[in-house]
């Protein structure tokens, strides 16, 4: 019975534990992320439509998405243009230290983000390595919104590198020397031929950046001093009231986060989505 | 008479691919700024963590890492990062297995369902789990009612004094969240494009289905599992959103690492948060220079394999 049933659709299992590793996939999947983060929906169900309305448009919420936003927007910019040149710079030149500075690109993903957060505020405070080069110039970094913006590229910057990196290597040569030998100046080659087919994997990485800022907590709280209507972001407020045991208006505001997250991690999905497709046409 | 020649005769080397490079001057302004903007965000900092971690010397960087809270909050991360990343491990491997080398229907849902903890803010990883276990989460309203169901679990329960938020459990569950997609998200790609094919071989030349995967699959994805084992542990080891959610952050028993520096932060003890900081720094160094030899190994297994 069951023979007839893999023959009739076509397919044949070879290889075991199909249902087991499937099983056990959607099992934990489910005790470690799905029913907790359910507990979520739960919470804010507590609410009523006006309670939840009134707690997430609260001015310090306001003011927090505004910052959280607009500086992981900011920084996930910066990233797009000083990350592309670092892939650049990587992948084209040849100097002294290359391997390393390649290696170190990633420190961002490895170091914890607290150690990021006090180092990034001792080395830009007003007294610090390079907080007193800036403070003459009347800029200062610590306890400010630019804080925000420098701990939030800070923790961007590998994200860019690494998914343009790759697409740069497998750049055919030909086609800049096809463009060349058309008699393409090297900023028309560079502009209509390598950006374009570049700038999927820039658009992933900056869609990458700006998710994984949004949602920073550790490397952002040391810097920025966490005034409340000025440099606090929302993962602070959120801590907030769960320090005052607001736990149905920490969920609300939660709530609010998690449904921009999805929709970007949606987006980067469909942009990676369209690099595949867009490669595979290219190459048939 | 040979002037045209000699123009002609130019070495080849000497002339410069105009057309795919850019102008030298160009090529060392962009080597600048990538350098610099490197510099101000990563390599200056790195390197003022260990100059400020011995700011007041040899003698209070040792008291300071052998301090009895820092010794407790040490081990506290190593049991956590124990826990979850072998856990972690296991569910990598089913993960990759069931979704390269079989087809069924959701599996780009399920893809995305995986990916998920990595867009969830850490607070809100760590607020999920209070919701659930916390005195007003589900677990407290089950302790508390008046009629639960399975009284028995109820009774065990609270006989037990089971404690998961501000206690050890708590930590270890929000560890486990935070890094539950790094060695799966390393080896479904890996394992879906090495396909079916040798694994569908040994089958049929009559391997069980575990020699398969011990003889097979194992060898082809053990630099795909390292290299996932040691970002998942670099993140457990340094995690600090979720854990300080649902820690309590009572010293000498829920503190981790990244807690302990936080505590001594904000008692202005600076140099001592340092010097914490920098084995956090260390152990982030020691992951980036594995995961540079990982990368070797496996482009040197890759080149083994094209040239038979």
């Amino acid at each position: 019975m069951a023979a007839h049933q893999t023959i009739k659709s076509g397919k044949v299992r070879v290889l075991p534990g199909f249902r087991l590793t499937l099983g056990f996939t959607i099992f934990y999947l489910s005790l470690i992320v799905l029913i907790p983060l359910s507990a979520v929906f739960w919470k804010t169900s507590s609410l009523t439509w006006q309670e939840f309305w009134h707690t997430v448009t609260l001015p310090r919420a306001m003011a927090s998405y505004r910052l959280t936003f607009g500086a992981s927007f900011l920084a996930a910019l910066a990233n797009a243009v000083f990350g592309f040149i670092v892939a650049w710079v990587l992948v084209r030149y040849r100097f002294f230290g290359k391997k390393l500075v390649d290696a170190l690109v990633d420190l961002p993903f490895a170091l914890p983000t607290a150690v990021a957060g006090i180092t990034l505020s001792a080395v830009f405070a007003d007294a610090g390595w390079i907080g007193q080069w800036l403070k003459p110039l009347g800029i200062h970094v610590a306890n400010t919104q630019l804080g925000v913006f420098v701990a939030l590229t800070f923790i961007g910057l590998p994200f860019i590198v690494r998914t343009v990196q790759p697409v740069l290597e497998d750049l055919d040569p030909e086609l800049e020397e096809a463009a060349a030998s058309l008699g393409a100046n090297r900023w028309q080659i560079f502009w209509r031929v390598i950006l374009p087919l570049i700038a999927p994997a820039l658009l992933t990485g900056f869609t990458l950046a700006f998710a994984r800022a949004l949602g920073e907590y550790g490397s952002v709280i040391f810097i920025a001093g966490n005034k409340p209507l000025h440099t606090e972001i929302t993962p602070v407020v959120i801590m907030g009231e769960l320090d005052m045991f607001e736990y149905a208006k920490g969920t609300a505001i939660a709530v609010v986060m998690l449904v921009v997250s999805f929709l970007l991690l949606l987006a980067a999905n469909v942009f990676q989505w369209w690099t595949n497709r867009y490669n595979s046409t290219n190459l048939a | 008479m040979t002037p045209v020649a000699t123009t002609l005769h130019v070495p080849a080397r000497a002339v410069p691919r105009r057309s795919t490079t850019e102008p030298a001057w160009v090529r060392r302004l962009l080597i600048g700024v990538a350098l610099a903007f490197l510099s101000l965000f990563l390599f200056v900092p790195l390197f003022s963590v260990f100059v400020q971690a011995f700011a007041k010397g040899i003698g209070f960087y040792c008291h300071t890492i052998s301090d009895p809270m820092a010794l407790s909050a040490i081990r506290l991360t190593f049991l956590a990062a124990a826990i979850a990343v072998p856990l972690n491990c296991v569910f990598g491997v089913c993960a990759a297995w069931t979704i390269a080398k079989f087809d069924f229907r959701g599996k780009n849902i399920l893809l995305t369902l995986i990916d998920l903890p990595f867009s969830i803010s850490p607070v809100i990883a760590g607020l999920i789990y209070v919701l659930v276990f916390g005195a007003q989460g589900w677990l407290g309203l089950y302790r508390n009612a008046d009629h639960p169901w399975f009284p028995w679990l109820a009774n065990w329960i609270n006989d037990q004094d089971i404690k998961v938020i501000f206690a050890v459990p708590g930590i270890v569950l929000a560890t486990i969240f935070v890094t539950f997609p790094f060695v799966a998200r390393e080896l479904i790609p890996l394992m879906q494009a090495q396909g079916r094919n040798e694994e569908e071989a040994a089958r049929v030349l009559g391997a069980s289905g575990w020699q398969t995967f011990w003889r097979v699959t194992l060898p082809n994805i053990k630099w795909g599992l390292l290299y996932g084992v040691i970002l998942c542990n670099a993140r457990a080891m340094g995690e600090f959103g979720a854990v300080s959610v649902v820690s309590g952050k009572i010293r000498g028993q829920t503190n981790t690492v990244p807690l302990h520096i936080e505590a001594l932060y904000d008692d202005y003890n600076f140099t001592g948060a340092f010097a914490v900081a920098s084995l956090l720094a260390l152990l982030a160094l020691v992951t980036l220079g594995l995961k540079t030899w990982v990368e070797y190994q496996q482009a040197a297994s890759q080149n083994v394999e094209v040239k038979p």
